[in-house]
């Protein structure tokens, strides 16, 4: 138990439930189905961008360019199908996004484990790089006519409530896609040689290499992933918007951040867990989607979320802080 | 690359790593005359493309007054990446001192002012906004030093804190209608340089003296190198690093106001995009991102080389679109030639 309570996970939990005690006392409208599916279906997209962002922050990486990738690969892959009228399985739109995302993210990996460059200016070029391409190469106008199997796709639903007005809610199947990428990471990140991998070069590059795990190996492996997830992200969003605009998702990407760091996971590498950062999403979803609830106006978001992310690391790294100079003292 | 030494990677104990950046002030000076050279190509190209746009006064009088605002932007961020960290909320910051000195202007001046009276305004607005910006820098400063979160953090909360700070005054909205006198000085010109030009010298003049005068300049860039070694050498890194956040503030709030100068209102989300050109100048002028150096003249030099390369596209009617995969394009390559140089160097002495 006192393992437990030491945790940051705890603490995000205890946030979390405190703000979802404070608006639902404060409004009847919060503990709805309604309401709790509109907050899942919020995070179905960022739900796998914050597990990019985490395992690229856990191997002491930061990377500001998968929503740049996510567009990216959603515009292109859906123009591809929409030129060529398709009309097939589904999988494909999926495959062929996640692909292209790959492929992007590949690039990233180029640029960090071969040349050795800091991650943060990297995939701030490469952002910009990709985004600015998709604009001025591919287009610049949202194509709203999907293929047929992306909309059929996207009108399917499971867990379907009715409630007290009789107006039918639930969850697009896509929610299973976010879910999927939550366990595969979570396994990866707990059972792998690779999972331990990210871990340590997190920790600490050098003895990374030094017990063998080969730094441009797990580099190119986290990137291309990455890619690939951010890639899959990105056309989830397009089936969920039932339109493909390649300037909707720039610009969230530090709202993932943040929530991901809100979740416990340090920056400087080497921590972090699923639990936490979902934890972390939530709370930020919460305050995006709730906050009016509480009679706050929505201007007020980006101050709030501003001031979490300073009290959140504040309190993270004052802790840490302290116990090296607890350290110090005893060793003195 | 087939070197065994290329691919091991950088070692991070202290003393190896102070070493490794004394061997990185011999490259960089070359690559201030890598600089000096790519910035004449790219001049020649662009007035080959357009003569006839390109190298006319009008051409030179635009370009003068659009970047000196990315070029104050640079040397904030120039300052808090020499000492290894980075500000992110620098145009958070430059928005948020626009306001408040758009407000002190626009909702404290009396409608019937005399020009003396709007004057006296104006120094009040413009004061406001300084201490505004010297403020939010030593929050950036004090939250970095005193409570120990990494810089990139901070600055990615005060971004938004500052931001949602600035939302919340102005409720969204623009604020318009500065006083005639403040955007006739702003826009104005001395004989034939435009004022946001001589802001920009003023900032040049600053900075060079800070860094090279001063013994701030050495000690940051010790610092930068290597906190550790810089601490036991007696620096107070605590007080180098609040003075740095606080400079690149009180940069940030110039720039703000000469944006607000130019485009007559102030708006809590105008130009996010600067953050990106800012770091891309300071890169590309040879800042060292992990830390220890930087050099004006190199900033300068990417200023203007930059700025060439915009106005001769925008001679070329290209998009902003292109604009921004030039700029990362550039960016990434200018990285990859400086640490490719870097390794050539250090192989050699080695």
């Amino acid at each position: 138990m006192k393992k437990v309570m030491q945790t940051s996970e705890f603490y995000v939990a205890i946030v979390v439930l405190a703000l979802f005690l404070v608006i639902g006392s404060q409004s009847s409208a919060f503990f709805t189905i309604t309401n709790l599916f509109d907050l899942i279906r919020s995070g179905i997209v960022p739900g796998i961008f914050v597990m990019c962002a985490m395992l690229v922050i856990i191997s002491g990486g930061i990377d500001v360019s998968f929503p740049a990738i996510a567009t990216f690969s959603m515009f292109c892959s859906t123009k591809i199908l929409h030129s060529m009228h398709y009309d097939g399985p589904v999988l494909v739109a999926f495959l062929l996004s996640g692909l292209i995302g790959l492929c992007l993210g590949l690039i990233n990996a180029v640029f960090i484990s071969l040349f050795r460059l800091p991650t943060l200016i990297v995939t701030l070029g490469t952002s910009s790089m990709f985004s600015g391409f998709l604009l001025t190469f591919v287009g610049s106008s949202q194509i709203s006519d999907l293929p047929k199997p992306l909309l059929t796709f996207s009108k399917e639903q499971i867990f379907k409530f009715t409630n007290d007005s009789g107006i039918t809610v639930g969850l697009p199947v896509a929610v299973l896609v976010s879910l999927g990428v939550i366990v595969l990471v979570a396994l990866l990140l707990r059972y792998t040689m690779m999972g331990r991998g990210i871990y340590a070069l997190g920790g600490d590059a050098v003895s990374a290499q030094r017990i063998g795990f080969s730094p441009i190996r797990i580099q190119f492996f986290i990137y291309g992933f990455v890619g690939l997830m951010a890639g899959v992200a990105g056309m989830i969003h397009t089936t969920m918007m039932r339109n493909s605009n390649p300037v909707d998702l720039l610009g969230t990407e530090l709202l993932i951040i943040a929530a991901v760091v809100l979740g416990g996971t340090r920056i400087t590498g080497g921590h972090g867990t699923v639990l936490g950062s979902l934890l972390g999403l939530l709370l930020v979803i919460t305050i995006q989607n709730s906050l009016i609830l509480l009679g706050i106006p929505s201007y007020w978001q980006r101050f709030v979320i501003g001031a979490l992310i300073l009290i959140g690391t504040g309190v993270a790294a004052y802790q840490v802080k302290r116990s090296i100079m607890k350290r110090k003292s005893i060793v003195s | 690359m087939t070197n065994p030494n290329g691919n091991s990677p950088e070692p991070i104990t202290p003393i190896s790593r102070s070493s490794f950046s004394l061997q990185r002030y011999l490259p960089q000076d070359a690559s201030i005359t890598r600089l000096f050279i790519i910035m004449l190509v790219v001049f020649v190209l662009m007035a080959g493309i357009s003569p006839n746009t390109f190298l006319s006064l009008d051409s030179f009088t635009s370009m003068s007054f659009q970047f000196p605002v990315f070029g104050i932007f640079a040397f904030a961020m120039m300052l808090s990446m020499i000492s290894g960290g980075i500000d992110l909320s620098i145009v958070g910051i430059a928005n948020l001192t626009s306001i408040i000195a758009a407000s002190v202007m626009v909702r404290m001046l009396p409608a019937e002012a005399s020009a003396s009276e709007s004057l006296l305004y104006i120094l009040l607005g413009v004061a406001a906004a300084l201490m505004v910006g010297l403020v939010c820098g030593l929050f950036n400063g004090f939250a970095i030093t005193k409570i120990g979160i990494p810089p990139i953090l901070v600055t990615l909360g005060t971004m938004q804190l500052f931001m949602g700070i600035a939302i919340i005054v102005t409720k969204g909205q623009a604020i318009v209608g500065l006083p005639e006198l403040y955007t006739k000085i702003g826009n104005g010109s001395l004989w034939i340089f435009p004022v946001p030009l001589l802001m920009f010298c003023l900032c040049i003049l600053g900075t060079y003296v800070l860094l090279n005068k001063q013994s701030y300049g050495m000690k940051l860039q010790m610092l930068g190198a290597n906190p550790t070694a810089s601490f036991f050498s007696g620096v107070n890194n605590t007080r180098v690093l609040l003075t740095t956040y606080a400079i690149s503030g009180v940069l940030a709030a110039i720039a703000g106001l000469v944006i607000v100068a130019q485009t007559n209102s102030a708006k809590a989300d105008y130009g996010t995009s600067y953050i990106l050109q800012a770091i891309l100048v300071a890169v590309m002028g040879g800042v060292d991102p992990r830390g220890g150096f930087g050099k004006v003249a190199g900033i300068v030099m990417a200023v203007l080389t930059l700025q060439f390369l915009s106005s001769g596209l925008n001679a070329l009617h290209v998009g902003n679109f292109f604009k921004d995969f030039m700029w990362g394009i550039v960016l990434l390559l200018v990285m990859v030639i400086n640490e490719w140089s870097n390794r050539r160097k250090v192989r050699s002495i080695s």
